[in-house]
């Protein structure tokens, strides 16, 4: 006897993929990407052109005779209409080639690719690590606070994450600092001295455990990356501490939603433990937006840490924009701006990405 | 098979024995209770039957048998001895081996209670690889083993499939094998049936019975129909309000019910209206064809006759696109092609086209009245937003309309200040009613205003739209999947399937002699009250499909 109501067409071959679906979107979404980044470059190069004073005037200074700014502005180009420079800009910056910086000399050009490369570098490493660390921190620590909703344990961690994301992040660098330098002379200082003697020496002890951090994180080409790491150990904290709230957040939010589903209940009608059914059952049913919010974490370590740099005296490319909007030098301005707004829509695409694969309903059609 | 169904088939101990089981439910900031006091015992190889309507605290008292209360549930009192181990005293760690390997679980929705994300054959075997009972590969030709004997279509790859890419009725046999996997002594069956069509229901409910009649696997089937567990039970019990209110074995409890209560459960059954008159046409669809998104056809080519101050019954299971044809005429989805005339006028297709006095005079009622009724909304507000939109009333002359309607679906003005979470089912569809009149409508689409509702509530709703349509000669579309439903309130019948209308004529023509062979296997496999009636129905299938291959 077969089923009446349903279709026998529904039960085709066992595993099938359907990975051209996949990539139908993946292609579609990279498309609106390059339109949106194409958008945002309109964007960058019209405000800088909208900014009031003269380039080359304000370069020279003041005192510069009109004949030389009028040369000096043919040589940057600025004589051409905004449109045929825009163009230009944008033919060089499809190959990776962003013009040259400003502070070009007649014979030592330099070129902004190359002002940009290693910041950038030392950008993505710092963030890389910062997220080696950070996300699946924040992933456990948020399952672990679904899990156990409500304790000792769930408050203190809730309660401790939003205190380091309510506190600005020079701060939370600015105390580390202050840990790792009074490490081994706690009791001496000031506050040591405030509190009764027995709570200073214990502080003292339990600091003089921290090893010494550096405190300040400048490299070079030279530096091996071992050290590297080891210098940055304390930007990558202080980072780690900046964004781990929301990321620790939402995964707990997301996952006392998913807790609450009707297979969750199931999964313990069937015997399943807790931790099981929290790992196996709720958190393949989580990523999506869980992805979503690390991708808008990950953006932030890239294009928001320039605070953090100047702390440590990193150099980042955050410290190299803020170096170049104070002096004028436009072609790097742009090219960071336009490096930032990538990053955020190539993790959004990943993240994109990531919700269409962890779903069986999106990969497998019926 | 009969003779052996009154006697449990094996003596000793009871494997199951609950005694003065008690347990509060937390609501409104308050423990009330919702069981009180219930004794039930369970011999080896066994099913019970617990019946009873929404809040009789039938699931609780399932959920209770394998040592779990729901959250937001507390057990007071009493005592559940499960092969002779105490399991309101177990630590939970032992409790939670027992789970799923030797008291098993089968969940109502099917297609929420499987994970989407993962392949039904992993969660089928689950529980045997994480208790360490059987062997990923032995489990694995269990499973398969068991959905072949539950009539899985392609039992070998079904596995492989997930949640999603199967149907409701694969997905609740699947669940029976999930829960057999572990050869469990006792299976809680949590109305697995409700949510399917009746088609579909037969078939569950026939390879279900057989596995568990077959591995002596005793159970505890808990159904809101009586006719269902009639077919699955060995004894009934009745449950209300948390008390048990008569227990019988089966056949004693359907010939002789010795209270009230019991014989109301079948109210609807029960109840026929005279048919109407025939009228004047007041809706007629001609070559109706309609869908969604351009390109998944939903109508094919229907076409059908409403006559003004009578109700038409639309008949189908789910996917038979009768929800899409109210929602066709009230204006929600376009017509591809094919027309609809109203009152003698060209029905626009879509409500944008339509004047407001047009939309006015086509009103829904939906079969949901906790989605359809603004949570934030109070009463008055909700029937008084028709009254200002379509009647323009203002002030005094609106509140005395609001409180005539009220006054019309017998509620009464105590209600005005009322917010939807502070009324019951029944109460929430009768403001869904009031809402609908209040625009003074002449034809209303019911879309299945009674399924969601108990069948005593189902009752008193079905008398009020018949009262409301005597006294104001309103016509009703009512949509509905249920024979008896229809039975209860229609002057014409449509039957519809796969888009297509199967047949129409009016309610003793379709109903008492059918032409077509779908609407005969609709109609046959409602679920009658008699305990025979599933074993008949199959031996009849087969004899026929027999006598069709000779």
């Amino acid at each position: 006897m077969t089923d009446v109501a349903e279709v026998p067409g529904r039960t085709g071959p066992g595993r099938q993929r359907a990975i051209v679906p996949l990539l139908g979107t993946v292609l579609q979404r990279l498309g609106l990407g390059l339109v949106t980044l194409f958008m945002v470059s309109i964007v960058i190069y019209l405000s800088i052109e909208a900014l009031p004073g003269d380039f080359a005037q304000s370069i020279l200074g003041r005192s510069a005779s009109p004949e030389t700014v009028e040369a000096y502005r043919q040589m940057l180009g600025f004589d051409r209409p905004p449109i045929e420079r825009y163009l230009s800009w944008m033919a060089g910056a499809v190959h990776g080639d962003f013009g040259s910086s400003l502070t070009s000399r007649p014979g030592a050009v330099r070129a902004v690719s190359a002002i940009i490369g290693p910041r950038l570098y030392n950008t993505f490493f710092l963030a890389a690590m910062t997220a080696i660390i950070a996300v699946p921190l924040a992933i456990l620590l948020g399952a672990l606070t679904a899990l156990y909703r409500g304790s000792f344990f769930d408050r203190a961690v809730n309660g401790l994450t939003l205190m380091t994301i309510s506190v600005p992040e020079f701060f939370i660098a600015y105390i580390l600092c202050y840990l790792v330098i009074s490490k081994d002379m706690f009791a001496m200082t000031q506050l040591g001295q405030l509190l009764p003697s027995w709570l200073s020496s214990g502080i003292g002890s339990v600091l003089s455990l921290m090893p010494k951090l550096p405190t300040l994180a400048a490299i070079n080409e030279s530096t091996t990356i071992g050290e590297r790491i080891w210098k940055l150990l304390l930007p990558s904290l202080t980072l780690t501490l900046v964004i781990i709230a929301h990321m620790m957040r939402m995964t707990r939010a997301v996952l006392i939603n998913v807790l609450a589903s009707p297979y969750i209940e199931m999964g313990r009608l069937k015997g399943l433990s807790s931790a099981w059914i929290v790992f196996k059952h709720a958190l393949p049913n989580a990523w999506a937006p869980i992805a979503t919010v690390v991708a808008f974490n990950l953006a932030y370590l890239i294009v928001g840490v320039v605070v953090v740099e100047v702390v440590f005296v990193y150099p980042g490319i955050g410290q190299l924009m803020v170096d170049a909007v104070r002096s004028r030098d436009m072609p790097v301005v742009q090219a960071c701006a336009l490096i930032f707004a990538a990053t955020y829509i190539v993790l959004n695409l990943v993240a994109d990405v990531i919700a269409i694969v962890t779903n069986p309903r999106l990969m497998y059609s019926r | 098979m009969n003779a052996s169904k009154s006697e449990p088939r094996q003596k000793g101990a009871p494997l199951l024995q609950i005694a003065g089981l008690k347990v509060d439910g937390f609501s409104d900031d308050r423990w009330h209770p919702i069981v009180k006091g219930v004794d039930l015992r369970l011999e080896r190889g066994e099913i019970l039957g617990l019946i009873g309507e929404s809040g009789a605290g039938k699931s609780t008292l399932g959920l209770v048998a394998m040592g779990y209360a729901k959250p937001g549930c507390r057990i007071t009192g009493g005592s559940v001895t499960f092969d002779g181990k105490d399991m309101l005293s177990l630590p939970e760690e032992e409790l939670r081996l027992m789970r799923g390997s030797r008291i098993a679980y089968v969940a109502q929705s099917a297609a929420a209670s499987f994970n989407p994300s993962h392949r039904l054959l992993d969660q089928t075997i689950e529980t045997a690889v994480r208790h360490g009972l059987l062997g990923r590969r032995l489990a694995a030709a269990r499973a398969v083993e068991m959905f072949g004997k539950l009539r899985l279509p392609r039992a070998a790859e079904i596995g492989f499939r997930f949640p999603h890419q199967v149907s409701g009725g694969q997905l609740q046999r699947a669940m029976t094998a999930m829960a057999m996997e572990c050869r469990p002594d006792l299976i809680i069956f949590d109305e697995p049936t409700t949510a399917l069509d009746v088609t579909t229901q037969v078939e569950v409910l026939a390879s279900m019975r057989e596995v568990v009649r077959e591995f002596n696997t005793a159970a505890i089937y808990i159904s809101h129909d009586l006719a269902v567990v009639a077919q699955m039970a060995d004894r009934i019990m009745v449950l209300r309000h948390g008390i048990a209110v008569e227990e019988a074995p089966t056949r004693k409890m359907l010939a002789e019910p010795e209270t009230e209560y019991t014989r109301s459960l079948w109210s609807v059954r029960a109840m026929s209206q005279a048919e109407r008159p025939e009228t004047d046409t007041h809706l007629s669809i001609e070559g109706l064809s309609s869908g969604y998104a351009k390109s998944v056809k939903v109508l094919d080519d229907v076409s059908l006759k409403v006559q003004r101050g009578r109700t038409l019954a639309i008949v189908g299971e789910s996917g038979s696109g009768k929800s899409t044809l109210a929602q066709v005429i009230s204006g929600m989805v376009p017509v591809w092609s094919g027309k609809m005339v109203f009152e003698g006028q060209v029905l626009p297709s879509g409500f944008r086209g339509r004047s407001r006095d047009l939309l006015r005079k086509i009103q829904m009622i939906y079969q949901s009245p906790d989605t359809a009724l603004n949570p934030r909304h109070t009463v008055e507000e909700i029937i008084g937003r028709p009254l200002e939109f379509y009647l323009g009333l203002r002030g005094e002359e609106r509140d005395r309309r609001v409180v005539e309607l009220l006054d019309m679906i017998e509620m009464g003005s105590q209600f005005l200040d009322r917010l939807p979470g502070e009324l019951s089912g029944g109460q929430k569809q009768r403001v869904c009613i009031a809402r609908a009149l209040a625009a003074k409508p002449s034809l209303v689409i019911c879309d299945e205003v009674t399924s969601a509702l108990d069948q005593l509530v189902q009752t008193e709703i079905l008398k009020l739209l018949d009262t409301l349509q005597q006294e104001l000669g309103i016509t009703y579309v009512f949509i509905t999947h249920d024979i008896a439903t229809v039975r209860a309130i229609a002057d014409q019948v449509v039957v519809m399937n796969g888009g297509k209308l199967v047949e129409q004529g009016s309610r003793a023509q379709v109903l008492e002699t059918p032409q077509q062979d779908y609407t005969n296997l609709l109609l046959s496999s409602v679920p009658e009250m008699d305990p025979d009636w599933l074993t008949r129905l199959l031996a009849e299938r087969r004899g026929g499909a027999i006598a069709a291959a000779n």
